[in-house]
């Protein structure tokens, strides 16, 4: 266990040096003077000198490659000219709201998913399995901004339950924090919800007609404790897999929600490095996500282990 | 002394769906079982004998099946029309049930101690302590060895064998009245098969169970049966005591069903010696496990195996799963690679072919697999596999298909049939399919892998007869794999026995089953079911 562990981390480390050799020339590669890159539009003279001088810019490549890759060993991503900060610190100014919201979203999906895709696959053929699928049809074809609209439009609007927009940290109480994340979380949900009830309504279905549920229920289990220790338990490793990729997704998902319900997240972070050029910002958010990815990626093998027994690495 | 009853059904009848090719799955059944008692129902598949005990049980498939007449008391509590709380209560408890598969049947990433829990869980009030008790208790009872290590267990760390036993202490932990056996041998190997159907009679006997044994194979019922049930197409027969049905028969069907029982006679050695086709030398298969990160192991699945087939014989190889003898199959067809050795087919050594030669050579070597209900495409027309082969080597669309026409009438399925699906057959016509999906490519050497082992008894016996016409008319080299003796004295002229990956003994079947040399063949020999009474029949 603790071998395969040590194992399955030692394989992130080729995966996240290639992300950061690719990083590292992407700025490297682009015709022209990357400190003039870096430096953006209204940079003075002055800077650029700094820049060159602080990266190394007269050095060999793989001199380069040893600077920056030392700085960001050290949590130093750089300085962004447009945002006049050190990046490090935008992304931690804006990281909570985003993961406020993919995991609300994540925990919504996961909460109205499984269930739904489970009866859906327990009552097969019923209306509430055509409910689910008609649903998981839809709502893959309405794009996110739309359902939000629509959220803002009856529930802020005309309702006023819920306030239009905003972000409100957690610290400052839960309710004035899920006021503000309930509407984005949701919209964000429909598509997630739509992918994950859809693959747990097939791998509970599937499993529904193995030998081993049919022996769960010759003991005189109910059928509740059927559905749930013994069929979803089997399902649990497709669902998980698209849970996790979804996760994944999840992060380029934020984009359009936090532009839409005006929440100061990464994704519009994003939006403004690459509308601005922002180089440094651009690498540093690349370089976060793809973090992300592989830790998820690892976390899911993680989660194999204790799912499935006969898993074994 | 008058018996309690503890089962009794009474003119059942359940209902098909409406698109199926009869009304009732099971029609004007009657039966029943007395404590510490062992009724058998013997019957083809479809015959009705599952969807009997599934009735039992409260199991069958709603929607799909009904029951709409007749009655089924267990000790004297109507069942039909019980609320279904009322079943869950007495499944477990009163009346259980082990099932055919004995690999799928678990759950796979429950302990197998926990999952004998659930059953005391559900239906007592024992504390942990005790129930814990309780587990290592009946894994002792069924000798299953080290019953801690085994309730810690998950199924797929035990062999088929140690997991039907798992079934066996899981359906008897609460000592019900009654235990339904659904055909809980049949995907065993004789030897396990033996050892599994003395434990259902010791532990029958110390608990005085009534048994409800399901089956299609006679020899288990000389084995175990104390009374016989013969179903055919939903209706009982005949029924009496095994002594009484297996020494006189009344119904033509009944008989069919016991002569199909293969016997161990051996059949008369050949004659004529053909050209030699195929020869391995020291054949050798090595499994290496581990990775980038880790030290592997080698298994040794195959070591050291010679064997030879001529023209117009057929081979067989003996052995239990585990013993490499399909493994020594595939290599011989070049669906895996040999780590050594020689695999000469004529005159082309096919070891290490790789490519566009190994291509070449494939149409040579065809094989028929286990399991007619998987090794078909369902989403082609059975047309549409056979012609696949021929396609591949260049024939064309309407050759194929007339060549394909023509052996199917050879195989015995009827030609105009060639646009259904598989699932529109029965288990034997699709062996037959797979047999003429083999014999379309025209090859010098046939394997049949465990080819009949998933069959009925009576259907097992018609397959053989057409392997066997087919070694004469087409004189083709057949390798006949097989875990069963009795299938091997059947149809083939010499066979080898294989076991731990190494042939312990061959040589004419004739002179090996005449005396046997290697105690592992005296092992298997005793493992037959129904041996005893195949004698008295000789005798008589």
């Amino acid at each position: 266990m603790l071998g395969f562990l040590l194992r399955r981390i030692a394989a992130t480390i080729p995966v996240l040096l290639m992300v950061a050799v690719f990083v590292f020339l992407m700025l490297r590669l682009t015709p022209g003077d990357p400190a003039a890159i870096i430096a953006g539009d209204n940079a003075t003279p002055q800077q650029i000198v700094e820049i060159r001088e602080r990266l190394g810019l007269e050095e060999p490549l793989h001199v380069q490659f040893a600077i920056w890759g030392g700085n960001l060993l050290r949590g130093d991503l750089g300085q962004s000219y447009f945002f006049r900060q050190p990046v490090t610190s935008l992304i931690a100014q804006r990281i909570e709201p985003t993961f406020s919201l993919a995991a609300v979203t994540i925990v919504i999906t996961v909460l109205v998913a499984v269930p739904l895709g489970t009866l859906a696959a327990y009552r097969h053929g019923s209306w509430l399995d055509k409910f689910v699928m008609g649903f998981s049809v839809a709502g893959f074809s309405v794009p996110v901004f739309v359902v939000g609209y629509i959220l803002i439009y009856v529930f802020a609007v005309e309702l006023r339950w819920l306030p239009v927009q905003g972000f409100v940290s957690i610290r400052e109480g839960f309710w004035p924090f899920m006021e503000r994340m309930i509407m984005p979380a949701t919209a964000l949900a429909v598509i997630y919800i739509a992918l994950i009830a859809r693959m747990t309504r097939a791998s509970v279905l599937e499993v529904l007609g193995e030998d081993y549920v049919r022996t769960a229920r010759a003991k005189g289990q109910g059928e509740f404790k059927v559905l749930v220790n013994h069929a979803l338990r089997n399902a649990a490793v497709p669902i998980v897999t698209v849970i996790g990729v979804g996760i994944a997704l999840l992060i380029g998902g934020v984009v359009v929600t936090e532009s839409v319900f005006n929440i100061p997240g990464l994704g519009r972070l994003t939006v403004n490095a690459v509308l601005a050029r922002d180089y440094p910002t651009i690498q540093g958010v690349i370089l976060l996500f793809s973090f992300l990815y592989v830790l998820i990626n690892l976390l899911i093998d993680i989660a194999y282990l204790f799912l499935d027994p006969r898993i074994r690495y | 002394m008058e018996r309690p009853r503890i089962l009794e059904v009474e003119r059942l009848a359940v209902e098909l769906p409406k698109a199926a090719d009869r009304v009732h799955a099971v029609e004007d059944v009657s039966l029943h079982v007395d404590s510490g008692e062992i009724v058998c129902v013997v019957g083809e598949s479809g015959s009705g004998k599952s969807v009997t005990a599934y009735s039992v049980m409260g199991l069958l498939p709603p929607g799909q099946l009904t029951p709409v007449a007749g009655s089924i008391r267990l000790e004297g509590e109507e069942l039909l029309g019980a609320k279904p709380r009322r079943l869950r209560e007495l499944r477990g408890d009163r009346m259980a049930m082990v099932f055919q598969e004995p690999m799928t049947a678990l759950n796979p990433v429950v302990r197998c101690g926990d999952q004998i829990d659930e059953v005391l869980r559900l239906h007592t009030r024992l504390d942990r302590k005790e129930r814990h008790a309780r587990i290592l208790d009946i894994l002792a009872q069924v000798h299953l060895p080290d019953p801690k290590r085994i309730a810690a267990a998950f199924p797929h760390q035990l062999s088929g064998g140690q997991r039907q036993r798992i079934m066996i202490a899981m359906a008897l932990v609460l000592e019900p009245a009654l235990l339904i056996c659904d055909e809980p041998t049949t995907a065993l190997d004789v030897t396990t098969q033996a050892q599994i159907l003395r434990l259902v009679r010791e532990l029958q006997e110390a608990h005085g169970t009534g048994v409800l044994f399901i089956t299609h194979d006679f020899g288990v019922v000389a084995e175990i049966a104390h009374r016989v049930v013969v179903m055919e197409k939903g209706r009982i027969v005949e029924s009496g005591t095994t002594e009484a049905i297996l020494t006189r028969p009344q119904e033509p069907y009944t008989r069919m069903l016991i002569d199909a029982v293969p016997t161990l006679e051996p059949r008369p050695p050949l004659e004529r010696g053909g050209t030699k086709v195929l020869s391995t030398e020291r054949l050798e298969k090595t499994y290496q496990t581990g990775g980038f990160f880790r030290r592997g192991t080698a298994v040794h699945a195959v070591k050291g195996v010679d064997l030879r087939v001529d023209a117009g014989e057929i081979v067989g190889i003996v052995g239990e799963s585990g013993s490499g003898k399909s493994t020594v199959a595939r290599c011989i067809a070049r669906l895996i690679e040999p780590t050594g050795g020689i695999v000469r087919l004529k005159d082309a050594d096919l070891a290490q072919l790789k490519g566009r030669a190994l291509r070449r050579h494939r149409r040579r070597v065809q094989i028929i697999f286990q399991d007619p209900y998987r090794s078909l495409n369902p989403r082609r027309t059975i047309g549409a596999s056979l012609i696949e082969g021929p396609i591949n080597y260049g024939e064309t669309a309407e050759a194929a298909m007339a060549k394909a026409r023509e052996l199917l009438g050879f195989v015995g399925v009827d030609p105009n049939a060639i646009d259904r699906y598989p699932h529109q057959f029965s288990g034997g016509q699709r062996q037959r399919i797979c047999i003429a999906r083999a014999l379309i490519l025209e090859p010098e050497l046939l394997i049949a892998d465990e080819a009949v082992s998933a069959l009925d008894v009576s259907v097992q016996a018609q397959v053989l007869r057409l392997l066997e016409t087919i070694r004469e008319r087409l004189g083709l080299a057949v390798l006949f794999i097989t875990h069963d003796l009795r299938v091997a004295a059947q149809v083939c002229d010499r066979i080898l026995v294989m076991r731990s990956g190494e042939v312990v003994e061959t040589g004419p079947t004739a002179e090996v089953f005449a005396a046997p040399k290697h105690p592992y063949t005296k092992e298997l020999f005793d493992a037959a079911p129904g041996r005893s009474w195949q004698f008295a029949k000789l005798a008589s």
